[in-house]
């Protein structure tokens, strides 16, 4: 129920490799810049780090899926090749 | 006209005549022939036989197995092609034939010439302009595919991805790559996609042939289909040296559908090496405040030691240095810090423990009362009392009180 305030960020399992990826980089660039609240800064710390796992276990256990799009515009399972 | 003796030649000796004089005619021995195929067979042997013919006339013609077997393609019957090679006279048939190393498709010349002709016009149209080249998404989340979904270059294309880039989706659009529907299919499956998938780009491929082959990626519907893409169109079609008029239109042209699937993707190598890079200056820059933050508290402190009326008790330059130590504790170690107090307090209350103070010598004195003894004036001589140690309990009796001096 906590997460679902306005400004609280997303669920970090639930992000793409991209998105959690582009948070990490602005986090580090907002460390980088001029933060003078340590609180602040030890909070995005925390969530840089948890983002640079999730990225790292996306790459190691990332599987191609491959779908085939039919005559139809439909998305099935590609079976073949 | 009988006193005249005529030479009298042998079968054999007529044929190699014709055959020297055939073969000693340098025009014959490098030419190229045009014709239609016919009875063309192919034996065990690996040699290729068949005749070349036109509307009057009949060539026969043989292929070793080393030539033929450097055809991409085996021609058909009624197949119109040009061949290239030398003749000479086979003795035991009494013909002579064409001994040939090269077969090429005879409309070859046209295609070649309608492809240049394509490619002009569209070229002035301003389709194949730099400036209308679009960029590709340096991690493309979802990866449209156009071709045949048989060929090897399907297979080489997903091997590509799953081995450099496994977090993208893969869509495959099937489309014939060759034959008269393939145009069509191919502009088709290339719509399909941005309209149902919405890819973040588009791979094009279809692997090696001759021109003729590649005759379906030179349609000029299919080169506007790619320009109107709304996903930029990655081409790897055919080999190296092929272009097609597809390749011109695409935003960008690989020369092979695994190299086009390798420029259209990152590499998880590289993924990972910059991911371990943006780690790294996370924690420099984050300890890096931590350190700024306690440079200025420092700061602040020694303003404090020369400005405030606590300048006395902060001159004690070892309490300072007390009180830094602690604050960045504090922040860094918080959780840490906060398990080492309960520690700590757990080891004190266990050293209240009143067994554990017995269990080091001492004894508790009590009154029949149950009272507590820790005063001499609490006790009368002759009286009676409990003791107790850590084991157990004894009773005794006051002999004598005796305060002590002080």
């Amino acid at each position: 129920m906590r997460d679902e305030g306005r400004n609280m960020p997303n669920k970090i399992e639930d992000l793409k490799y991209e998105e959690a990826f582009a948070e990490l980089e602005k986090i580090v660039e907002e460390l980088e810049g001029d933060l003078a609240n340590l609180d602040k800064a030890l909070q995005l710390f925390e969530r840089g780090q948890a983002l640079a796992r999730h990225c790292a276990a996306l790459l190691e256990k990332a599987e191609l899926r491959v779908q085939q799009l039919t005559d139809g515009g439909e998305l099935e399972e590609f079976e073949g090749n | 006209m009988f006193e005249q003796e005529q030479a009298i030649w042998s079968v054999r000796e007529i044929s190699r005549y014709l055959r020297d004089l055939i073969e000693s005619t340098e025009p014959l021995q490098n030419i190229w022939v045009q014709g239609e195929i016919s009875n063309f067979s192919r034996p065990k042997s690996g040699h290729w036989y068949f005749t070349l013919k036109d509307t009057t006339a009949q060539l026969p013609c043989v292929m070793w197995r080393t030539a033929a077997e450097l055809q991409l393609t085996v021609p058909e019957d009624g197949e119109s092609v040009q061949v290239h090679g030398g003749l000479s006279v086979y003795e035991a048939g009494g013909r002579y034939q064409l001994y040939v190393d090269e077969i090429r498709p005879a409309g070859e010349g046209k295609l070649y010439q309608d492809f240049l002709r394509l490619k002009a016009k569209l070229e002035a149209e301003g389709l194949f302009a730099l400036e209308r080249k679009r960029a590709l998404p340096g991690l493309p989340r979802r990866i449209g595919i156009v071709t045949s979904p048989v060929g090897a270059a399907l297979r080489d294309i997903l091997n590509t991805i799953t081995r450099r880039f496994p977090l993208a989706e893969v869509i495959v659009a099937p489309a014939a790559v060759q034959g008269p529907e393939a145009p069509a299919q191919l502009a088709a499956a290339l719509r399909r996609l941005n309209q149902f998938a919405q890819p973040d780009l588009i791979l094009l491929a279809r692997g090696g042939g001759s021109l003729e082959d590649l005759a379906a990626f030179n349609s000029e519907k299919l080169a506007r289909t790619i320009v109107a893409s709304q996903a930029p169109v990655v081409c790897g079609i055919g080999h190296e040296t092929d272009f097609t008029i597809a390749d011109f239109a695409a935003d960008l042209r690989a020369p092979t559908p695994t190299a086009a699937a390798e420029l259209a993707t990152p590499n998880k190598l590289d993924l990972a090496e910059s991911l371990a890079e943006l780690s790294q200056r996370l924690a420099r820059s984050f300890f890096g405040l931590v350190r700024e933050q306690r440079w200025a508290l420092q700061a602040t402190v020694q303003t404090l030691e020369r400005h405030s009326p606590l300048a006395r008790i902060l001159r004690d330059r070892q309490r300072v240095d007390d009180i830094l130590l602690r604050v960045e504790r504090a922040l860094r170690q918080r959780t840490r810090l906060l398990k080492a107090n309960q520690d700590g307090l757990h080891a004190r209350l266990l050293a209240l423990d009143p067994a554990r103070v017995l269990e080091r010598g001492y004894a508790v004195v009590s009154k029949t009362d149950g009272s507590v003894v820790s005063r001499t004036r609490q006790v009368s001589e002759q009286e009676a009392l409990t003791v107790r140690v850590s084991d157990g309990r004894f009773g005794v009796q006051v002999k004598k009180r005796m305060k002590d001096e002080g």
